[in-house]
């Protein structure tokens, strides 16, 4: 057998022997099991994983009565904004509910974080109450916690960023534990508003960017809606692998969030009320695609096994599997997608 | 991205029946296998149906639940989710908040 197609983690083409791929599967597994202290994935699993990274179509993909559902983050951006289509967010959801057939769809603003969406909550409802009149599938609205629009000069709190590198580490502490405070106001704030305004739920994307602080903003928000609307949908998306000690001290229900992997990370999300887990694990671009979904996999495969609600792991611009680049190649996504779902046991994307 | 997904591993939304197990699945916190089959027991359809686009095209235009084609004179928008809220026995956000609007809740 000749050399098989593959790609690295960057979406470049590279060819890859039997053994070759046969490595990068295990030495995948192998990392994410280390980093994670779970198990690996199986012999049959690797098997599995062989011939889907293997096979010489273009796009694979899973047996008819498995499919999932798919969820997404930025997904009013992506037309209007990235795309330069000129549509706006209602044209845009109709777009995706009766051309591309998403299962759900969500509305955002451009700048895609709670804190400014504030200052103009009162447009975003009208946006979503229309929308809610014309669209069939759930809409839910979006934004990132994004606790670094706290810090000076833009927000009132001094920047841990600064603090840090000049050790004045019980300053930057300080500083994280007013952000969450003031991050907590604006997320039920605004989430309150557009549940008010009939949205089927609220997204929080991009968890954990800003490091602790951040997960523990959206968990103690997730936690106060939950109390205040307790029919109200949570999906919650991460920003990375593992959660960033920017504080490093910092617990939601006696468990300390710096360093968690995803199947821990889970546990609080479920804790805190929310319905949907979306992990992330991040795509290693000096790393053949066979390298990272094997990676992937088993991170998501240890989530899904310790959650009790619906996993959506990312699957977009180099995160679970996929390539990072814009224009992921269909060979490369498809694999990704196929191999989250039948090794990973991913409820949906 | 979402069209090579939807083409690996996606239902099909509204084509299908993805849009009824995304929301039992996100109101229920349901995994997808309890999810699709509370929709195929409301629907009385088996799991298989659910993604078969030529099946489940038939089960929403009888039932009036929106459909990918907007024919004339069947529901669409809040009117297919007000069916939608009551053959799956969920609660739906948007509807309650339209009821409320209209007078009738």
């Amino acid at each position: 057998m000749g050399k098989i197609l593959s790609r690295m983690g960057d979406g470049s083409v590279c060819y890859l022997t039997e053994k070759e791929l046969r490595g990068d599967l295990e030495e995948g597994t192998r990392d994410a099991a280390d980093r994670g202290k779970i198990a690996p994935l199986t012999e049959h699993e690797l098997r599995r994983l062989y011939e889907i990274c293997a096979s010489p179509q273009k796009v694979v993909s899973i047996e008819p009565g498995d499919e999932v559902v798919h969820s997404f983050d930025a997904g009013t951006l992506k037309f209007p904004l990235r795309g330069g289509v000129p549509v706006d967010r209602l044209a845009t959801v109709l777009a995706h509910e009766r051309a591309i057939c998403s299962d759900t769809i969500e509305v955002g603003h451009i700048d895609y974080s709670f804190k400014p969406v504030k200052s103009i909550i009162h447009e975003e409802r009208q946006v979503m109450e229309q929308i809610q009149l014309n669209a069939t599938i759930p809409v839910f609205y979006g934004a990132m916690p994004n606790l670094g629009l706290y810090t000076k000069p833009d927000g009132p709190v001094d920047n841990w960023s600064e603090l840090l590198p000049m050790m004045k580490i019980v300053e930057a502490q300080a500083a994280q534990e007013e952000a969450v405070e003031h991050a907590l106001k604006d997320i039920f704030f605004v989430s309150s508003v557009m549940h008010e305004a009939g949205s089927d739920g609220i997204n929080f994307d991009t968890v954990g960017a800003s490091g602790d602080g951040d997960f523990l903003a959206a968990l103690m928000a997730i936690e106060k809606l939950k109390k205040e609307y307790p029919e109200m949908d949570i999906e919650i998306g991460m920003a990375g692998e593992f959660v960033l000690g920017m504080h490093g001290d910092l617990f939601y229900d006696n468990v300390r969030l710096a360093g968690l992997y995803p199947h821990k990370q889970v546990k609080l999300v479920e804790k805190a009320g929310a319905s949907v887990f979306g992990p992330v694990i991040n795509t290693n671009s000096n790393k053949t695609v066979p390298w990272n979904i094997a990676r992937a996999c088993t991170f998501v495969k240890a989530c899904s096994e310790a959650s009790n609600i619906p996993v959506h792991p990312n699957a977009g611009m180099g995160v679970g599997g996929v390539p990072m680049t814009s224009t992921a190649p269909v060979d490369a996504i498809s694999r990704a997608s196929v191999a989250l779902v039948e090794i990973g046991k991913a409820d949906g994307l | 991205m979402a069209f090579l997904h939807e083409l690996a591993t996606g239902m099909g939304g509204v084509r299908t029946a993805g849009d009824l197990v995304a929301r039992v699945m996100s109101s229920k916190a349901m995994r997808i296998e309890e999810a699709k089959k509370y929709v195929a027991d409301k629907l009385k359809v088996s799991v298989m149906d659910l993604s078969d686009s030529q099946a489940m095209r038939e089960v929403r235009e009888e039932l009036n639940i929106g459909h990918v084609l907007a024919r004339p004179g069947a529901a669409i928008g809040i009117e297919a989710k007000v069916r939608i809220e009551q053959i799956l026995g969920i609660n739906i956000n948007s509807v309650s908040k339209f009821k409320k609007k209209i007078g009738l809740i």
